[in-house]
C-alpha cells in the first residue's frame, strides 16, 4: 500500500508537515490524517508574522465542530508567512490539508531540526502504531 | 481503531458502514457520526431531505384502560390535552424533586394505547422509574407496558423529506401520511409515521419493524435521501432551538430552568403531576437561573461548560457548537435569570462577547436572530 503522506515533506508527532521552499523557509501545515480526526474546521487562529516560536510550542488553533485543537510549531525559528486565505476559507485544511490548506511559514533557527523530524514512511508508521 | 466490546448494533449497522459511516459509541451503540462531513450533511437536511438512523431510542407501549390516568401523573404536560387519534406532546418526566428525569414524546392512539418514545441513554433509568411508579399502584390495574425492541426507526428530515417518503407509499397510505398535521402520528400496515423531528424542519419520524428497517432505507437512498450522522444532528437541533437531555439538563435541573416551561401543564390545578409541588414553589419564588440562546459576536466556538459571565452573576454553556446555517457559533447556556442583552464567555483566558437571544436560531432554513 502506498504512502499517502507526500515523500518530500518531513512531519511531527503532533502531526504537523513541513515543506522545503527553498529560499531558507519551510511551509508548516497539519497532515490529511490529523484534518481527518479534527473534522470540518471552522476557524484557525493564526500564528503572527516576524513572531520568534520555540519547538513544540503552542503557536495557533485550529477550532472545528467537535473540539479546539492546539497547533505546535514543529521547529525553532520566526514565522514569515500566514495563509490569510484561511480567515474565509478554513475548510481548506480538509480539502488541501498538504495544498492550499497551508498554515504558515517559518525561517528555522537550524537547519539539523528540520532533518530531525520524521520521513513519509517514518510518520506513517508512526500513526498507523499510536491510533 | 478499538473494539467495542459491548457496543450494540442496530438493523442498519451494515448500511452505516456501507456509507462510509465513521462509527463511535452512543449510549452503548455504534453509530455513525458522520459519513463524511457534518457540515455538508447538515447542509443537506436544511436544503433538501437527510435521513438518520435513531433506532437506538426507547419506543414504549402503554395498553390498558388505566393508562391515561397513569400518565396524567407520570409526565408534566397533560395527555388530557391529546383528543385526537395519533396527536403527540412533548413532555418532561420529573422526579419528585421536580429535576428532569428525561424528556420525551407521547402520542395518543386510542383511549387504552398510548406509544411513548424515550431517550437511548437513559433507557435504563427511564424504565426503573416507570415500573416503580407502577409497582405502587393498587391491584386489578389495567395497564400493561411492552418495550417494543422489535422495533427500529429512521428520522427523514428537510424541505423534501415529506415528499420523497409519501412517494414510497402505496396510495391510500400516501393520502393519509400527506394528510398529516405536523405533530401528529399515523399507524399503517406496518409502519407508524409521525410528523416530528428534532431539526427544526419538516419530515417524518418512522418506526418500522427491525427486519424491514434495511429495505426502507434504500429505498430512502433511492429517491436520493441522504444518510446523516449524530455530528450533523447535534447542530441541526441547536440551532432548532432544541434541548439534548445529559447536557442542557439532568435530573438535578428543573424545567424552569431548562427552558421547558412551556411544558407544563399547570391546568387542572388538581392534576397531581409527579414534581407539581416542586416546580410549584420554584415558579412562585421565580426561578433563580433560566436557559437562554447565545450567538458569539467574536471569531472562536462556544462549547458545553465554558463560564459565562454576566452583569447579575456567572452562569455556563450547557451545548455549544458553530452553526452551518448561520457561519457563527450559537449555544444554549444557563445562567441568572435576570441577565439579558449580552454577556461575555470565557474561551481559553480570553473573555469574548456574546448576545443573549430567544431561541430557535433558524427555522424552516431561515435565521431567526
Amino acid at each position: 500500500m502506498s504512502n499517502e503522506n507526500p515523500s518530500d515533506l518531513r512531519y511531527t508527532e503532533t502531526h504537523e508537515w513541513l515543506r522545503d521552499n527553498g529560499d531558507g523557509t519551510y511551509t508548516v501545515g497539519i497532515t490529511d490524517h490529523a484534518q481527518g480526526l479534527l473534522g470540518d474546521v471552522v476557524y484557525v487562529e493564526l500564528p503572527e508574522l516576524e513572531t520568534v516560536l520555540n519547538a513544540e510550542e503552542n503557536c495557533g488553533v485550529i477550532e472545528s465542530v467537535k473540539a479546539a485543537s492546539d497547533m505546535f510549531s514543529p521547529i525553532e525559528g520566526e514565522v514569515t508567512e500566514v495563509n490569510e486565505e484561511l480567515d474565509s476559507e478554513p475548510e481548506l485544511i480538509n480539502t488541501a490539508p498538504f495544498g492550499e490548506g497551508w498554515i504558515f511559514a517559518i525561517k528555522p533557527a537550524n537547519i539539523e531540526d528540520v532533518e530531525a523530524l520524521m520521513d513519509a514512511d517514518q510518520y506513517e508508521a508512526f500513526y498507523q502504531e499510536n491510533s | 481503531m478499538s473494539e467495542q466490546n459491548n457496543s450494540q448494533h442496530t438493523p442498519l449497522y451494515e448500511k452505516h458502514v456501507e456509507a462510509d459511516g465513521k462509527m463511535v459509541d452512543f449510549a452503548g451503540w455504534e453509530m455513525p457520526i458522520n459519513y463524511g462531513s457534518q457540515v455538508t450533511e447538515h447542509k443537506q437536511v436544511r436544503e433538501d431531505a437527510g435521513m438518520f438512523d435513531v433506532s437506538h431510542m426507547v419506543v414504549l407501549d402503554f395498553k390498558g384502560s388505566d393508562v391515561k390516568a397513569f400518565l396524567q401523573k407520570l409526565l408534566a404536560n397533560d395527555v388530557a390535552k391529546l383528543k385526537d387519534q395519533g396527536k403527540a406532546l412533548y413532555s418532561g418526566m420529573l422526579n419528585h424533586e421536580g429535576g428532569v428525569i428525561d424528556d420525551l414524546i407521547v402520542y395518543y392512539l386510542a383511549d387504552d394505547f398510548y406509544r411513548m418514545v424515550v431517550n437511548a441513554a437513559t433507557r435504563e433509568n427511564d424504565l426503573k422509574w416507570i415500573h416503580s411508579q407502577l409497582q405502587s399502584q393498587t391491584e386489578g390495574y389495567d395497564l400493561q407496558l411492552v418495550e417494543r425492541d422489535d422495533l427500529a426507526m429512521i428520522a427523514v428530515q428537510g424541505p423534501n423529506a415529506r415528499e420523497k417518503v409519501i412517494k414510497l407509499l402505496k396510495d391510500d397510505d400516501a393520502e393519509k401520511v400527506g394528510a398529516l398535521k405536523p405533530f401528529f402520528g399515523i399507524e399503517l400496515d406496518e409502519l407508524f409515521i409521525a410528523r416530528t423531528g428534532y431539526t427544526g424542519e419538516d419530515g417524518f419520524e418512522i418506526i418500522v419493524p427491525n427486519d424491514k428497517a434495511a429495505d426502507l432505507w434504500d429505498e430512502l437512498l433511492a429517491e436520493g435521501v441522504k444518510p446523516i450522522g449524530l455530528g450533523a444532528r447535534d447542530t441541526l437541533r441547536l440551532e432548532a432551538g432544541m434541548n439534548l437531555y445529559g447536557t442542557d439538563m439532568d435530573e438535578g435541573i428543573s424545567p424552569l430552568a431548562a427552558g421547558m416551561g412551556w411544558t407544563i401543564a399547570w391546568e387542572p390545578t388538581d392534576r397531581d403531576f409527579i414534581g407539581r409541588k416542586a416546580i410549584e414553589k420554584e415558579k412562585a419564588e421565580g426561578s433563580a437561573m433560566k436557559l437562554v440562546g447565545l450567538v458569539l459576536e467574536d471569531k472562536g466556538v462556544l462549547r458545553g461548560h465554558q463560564k459565562v459571565i454576566t452583569e447579575h452573576g456567572e452562569g455556563e454553556i450547557t451545548s455549544g457548537t458553530f452553526s452551518p446555517s448561520l457561519g457563527v457559533s450559537i449555544a444554549l447556556a444557563r445562567i441568572p435569570s435576570a441577565a439579558k442583552d449580552s454577556c461575555h464567555v470565557e474561551i481559553r483566558s480570553k473573555q469574548l462577547k456574546a448576545r443573549i437571544v430567544r431561541p430557535p436560531f433558524v427555522r424552516n432554513g431561515k435565521a431567526l436572530v
